[in-house]
């Protein structure tokens, strides 16, 4: 009969009046294990000193790449060549291009996941809002001919005002009729595929391109595109082939803002605490309803530039080519990165960069498949790292504030 | 009865936590066959003590023996292994299982892979019979009262082959009736051979039921094995204060005429449709502390969070300073200046893995120190959370430390120091020093008269009769949603009150709802 950690309580109206059921201070410390740890997991929950911050993504790392290489040589394959192979051919000129691109979709894709996560709230429709926001933008942008800053602008606005709209759905029925965002999300998926296919079709938004199966949006015009980066990056002495996004700084930006809304600002805090414990946002005044709702649209929002960066700089066009599933990696992206913007970027890189390696895993035998253990390997690894890091620092800190005590260091008795 | 091996012994049983030692150097004897209470104020050391024995805590340093051997409990398992059983305080039933389900919930008896029921129904009527605790097996819990239940978790607890029974606070919530029911059957489980530990900080009951009683004040055992003939009930509260005990009184009155609050027939329904707070009409003048004594799931939450507008109500009107609030946010009404300590504080009062100064910014995140329009002041956030663990004697190494390192006491005080700043008007206080050591608690009286005599309006709601009546200008007695009595605290004993609080001073109504 051990004590089940207590669950958070939403329903609060829905509590009966019974004496019994009512929960009483406790009167021993915090268990710090009192937050599930799945809760600390999508709220990037972990470790505050910053040698554990460095520390504990290190040791994951290592682990994982331990556990990678016990799993090539279960595969038969000399684990230490393979991944030699496999740095190689991801540190390559072309290589690098696509990675970066890449990990630009996958970033966009992490963030607008992390934004609903930082107030537990699970926005599983990010693939759906991206890909109905491209598209709508894709159809928008190559029916309009504007000069240089407008056609861009108009798009991405348009992008994120669909994404953002398609995600308020969700918020919405939670708000009003209490749905799960995760089944309202996932059904939204399912809808905005059917609405996409239904929308790209010679007779609606696209056209049959001559010569092929292909049916698409009408191109963009030149004056409604972003240049690559390459120019920029050859007169700072870069120089790379290929094309590299042009609107990579685009997810900079928005990697900023988001670190800036989250810490920074009041929103940003209602948001965190939210997260943390609903009860005590709901006493300190924080409109839940509301929170979930400006929630979700922020997050539709940026799921809504996922789609950008490829439409503008590279496809100019929605077609059935159009990347897809971004949306679900960026889920594990943002686990990954722990909710930071920092983290996020490397984790997208990491992402990234094993995912454009896998071709060459087959030139040694290995199934190209095993990457996506690896991602999986790797995603675990730091959740449990992170979360066992956690804990064990707050029973150190617990420790540390007795000792420290103990020992008369205390602020409440130090003159200023 | 020295011949006999006692059923539990703890010898110098140690337990720290983050800035308290909870017990020190506590020895307890348990004989077989005894009912023993152990009291102690709240927050003494009892809760740790009986954690420690059921395995839920493990002990820094002493030894427990369970039948004149040894032990060490890894966890619960171990205990019960043992045979030692406890009922929790709140209990921990399914609602939808009926009593039989419950009762066997994890110790199901099979035949061929399947629940023998059964059996399991033939064993729960025999103990029901054996021990006198008569409950229906195939009834819903969700049907059964508080009493009901509180014996279904002792079937629980015998079914697992429990002969040391640990009771937390069992008479807490529950009527008086219902508490003579309960001695009642611990009489007959003591009777049947039992041993019953049974913790409690009410005196009278302690000295009707126990066979010998054991004192703990601030986590120490300061007398042991008391029989209750050579005991009275005002020895056994001096054990348990200490004579340095400071007690819960206010000095002159500081009442104004300017009324703060008023609420005005307010009534909020469950969504069934049942009143918890029922036509509630009072008024809350400046400088003057309103206390609301009822026991525990009498409307009382529901009518903070009224007028907190956590929750929404469902008629009348509350009145705060001359606007009518009724329909305010949350938000609005704590930027108007109502400040609020919540009955919970780890629900409720903070976010205990964000750190002091973001703890600090709770409730508060839309007012200065701590934000400059959208943006988060952390300099000035962190400069008054410096300030509220000085004049709050917050005991903390730092403010950056998360608010889960801080023991119950301190971060009670940082809760506090947080809603007596920028100047609130009226407080709302629900069980402000629950759960937290002597210390605290007078430190958080005085603020209260402090604030008081600055011409805070303040609404208190308390389990602690002796705080409500001391610390109150003007009490409240409320019942089922209802505010049944209004009482004077000059004169009223925790006795008067405590019957007025369960209706049994010719309340119209039968007790079961």
């Amino acid at each position: 009969m051990s004590e089940p950690p207590e669950k958070p309580d939403l329903k609060k109206d829905a509590l009966p009046a019974e004496a019994e059921t009512k929960p009483k201070a406790r009167p021993a410390p915090a268990d710090p294990a009192e937050i599930p740890a799945w809760r600390a997991a999508i709220q990037g929950l972990g470790p505050r000193g910053l040698a554990l911050k460095v520390g504990a993504p290190v040791l994951a790392l290592l682990i994982s790449l331990l556990i990678t290489m016990g799993l090539l040589r279960v595969t038969g394959a000399d684990p230490v060549s393979s991944i030699q192979s496999m740095i190689d051919y991801g540190t390559t000129d072309n290589s690098i291009v696509d990675i970066v691109n890449r990990a630009t979709r996958y970033y966009l894709s992490a963030v607008a996941v992390a934004i609903g996560f930082r107030m537990a709230l699970l926005n599983i429709g990010v693939d759906g809002q991206y890909r109905l926001a491209a598209m709508l933008s894709a159809a928008l942008g190559g029916a309009l001919t504007l000069p240089a800053p407008f056609g861009q602008l108009l798009t991405i606005v348009a992008a994120m005002l669909i994404g953002g709209l398609w995600a308020a759905i969700a918020g919405v029925l939670k708000v009003t009729r209490g749905v799960s965002e995760v089944l309202s999300t996932i059904m939204l998926n399912a809808i905005a595929t059917g609405l996409i296919a239904y929308l790209l079709n010679d007779k609606r938004l696209a056209e049959v391109r001559p010569g092929s199966n292909n049916v698409a949006t009408a191109p963009i015009p030149d004056s409604g595109r972003v240049g690559p980066l390459n120019g920029f990056l050859s007169s700072i002495g870069i120089d790379l082939p290929g094309q590299m996004y042009g609107l990579l700084p685009l997810a900079i930006v928005v990697g900023i803002v988001f670190w800036v809304v989250i810490n920074r600002t009041r929103f940003g805090f209602d948001l965190k605490v939210s997260g943390l414990s609903p009860t005590a946002a709901q006493a300190s005044g924080v409109s839940a309803r509301k929170m979930i709702v400006v929630t979700m649209v922020a997050s539709g929002a940026v799921a809504g530039l996922i789609g950008m960066p490829e439409l503008l700089g590279a496809s100019y066009e929605y077609s059935l080519n159009f990347p897809a599933g971004l949306g679900f990696t960026g889920i594990t992206v943002a686990l990954l990165g722990r909710n930071h913007p920092v983290g996020i970027a490397l984790a997208a890189l990491l992402f990234a960069f094993l995912d454009q390696t896998s071709d060459v895993l087959q030139e040694v035998d290995v199934p190209k498949e095993i990457v996506g253990v690896m991602q999986g390997v790797v995603v675990l690894t730091v959740v449990i790292v992170y979360e066992l890091v956690r804990r064990w620092e707050i029973r150190l800190q617990q420790r540390a504030v007795a000792s420290e005590l103990a020992t008369g260091h205390d602020l409440a008795k130090e003159t200023s | 009865m020295p011949d006999q091996v006692p059923a539990v012994r703890l010898t110098s049983i140690t337990k720290r936590f983050p800035g308290v030692v909870a017990n020190r150097d506590i020895n307890l004897t348990i004989e077989r066959g005894e009912v023993h209470a152990l009291c102690g104020e709240n927050g003494a050391g009892k809760s740790t003590l009986m954690k420690i024995l059921y395995g839920m805590q493990r002990p820094d340093e002493g030894t427990i023996e369970i039948d004149g051997e040894q032990v060490s409990f890894k966890g619960p398992a171990d205990a019960i292994a043992r045979g030692i059983g406890m009922v929790h305080q709140h209990f921990k039933l399914a609602d939808n299982l009926t009593v039989l389900e419950n009762v066997i919930l994890g110790a199901e008896p099979r035949k061929r892979g399947r629940i023998d029921f059964a059996a399991a129904r033939r064993r729960i009527e025999e103990m029901s019979a054996q021990y006198g605790l008569r409950v229906d097996p195939d009834v819903l819990v969700e049907t059964l009262g508080v009493g009901d239940r509180q014996r279904v978790e002792i079937l629980k607890v015998l079914y697992r082959g429990a002969r040391v029974l640990i009771l937390d606070e069992p008479t807490a919530v529950l009527v008086p009736q219902e508490v003579d029911e309960l001695f009642g059957n611990l009489r007959e489980l003591r009777a049947e051979g039992l041993t019953v530990l049974f913790i409690s900080h009410k005196l009278d009951e302690v000295l009707s039921v126990a066979d010998a009683i054991s004192v703990i004040r601030r986590g120490t055992s300061v007398a042991t094995c008391l029989r209750p003939a050579d005991v009275t009930s005002q020895q056994l509260a001096e054990l348990m204060v200490g004579s340095e005990l400071p007690t819960p009184e206010l000095r002159e009155s500081t009442v104004t005429e300017d009324v703060q609050l008023a609420v005005d027939g307010l009534t909020v329904l469950t969504p069934e449709g049942r009143a918890v707070v029922d036509g509630v009409s009072l008024r809350i003048r400046r400088g003057e502390i309103v206390g609301l004594a009822g026991v525990e799931g009498n409307g009382q939450s529901e009518l903070i969070e009224a007028v907190m507008g956590i929750r929404s109500a469902d008629s009348g009107t509350i009145v705060y300073g001359g606007d009518d609030i009724t329909q305010w946010a949350t938000r609005r009404r704590r930027e108007s200046g109502i400040a609020y300590i919540p009955e919970d504080r780890h629900r409720h009062g903070l976010i205990l893995e964000g750190s002091l100064w973001e703890n600090r910014m709770l409730g508060h995140q839309t007012r200065r120190p701590n934000v400059r329009g959208p943006w988060i002041d952390k300099r000035g956030a962190r400069r008054d959370t410096t300030r509220i663990v000085r004049e709050y004697d917050v005991r903390t190494p730092g403010i950056d430390v998360p608010a889960a390192a801080l023991s119950g006491g301190n971060q009670q005080k940082l809760i506090v120091g947080r809603e007596m700043s920028g100047d609130p008007k009226l407080l709302i206080a629900a069980h402000p020093t629950r759960g937290i050591d002597v210390g605290a608690q007078a430190a958080i009286w005085e603020y209260l008269r402090q604030a008081r005599a600055a011409g805070l309006a303040v609404l208190l709601i308390s389990a602690d009769l002796e705080e409500l009546i001391g610390m109150s200008d003007t009490l409240h007695v409320i019942l089922r949603g209802r505010l049944v009595a209004q009482v004077d605290p000059g004169s009223v004993t925790p006795e008067e009150l405590g019957s007025a609080m369960t209706g049994a001073t010719g309340s119209p109504e039968g007790d079961d709802e």
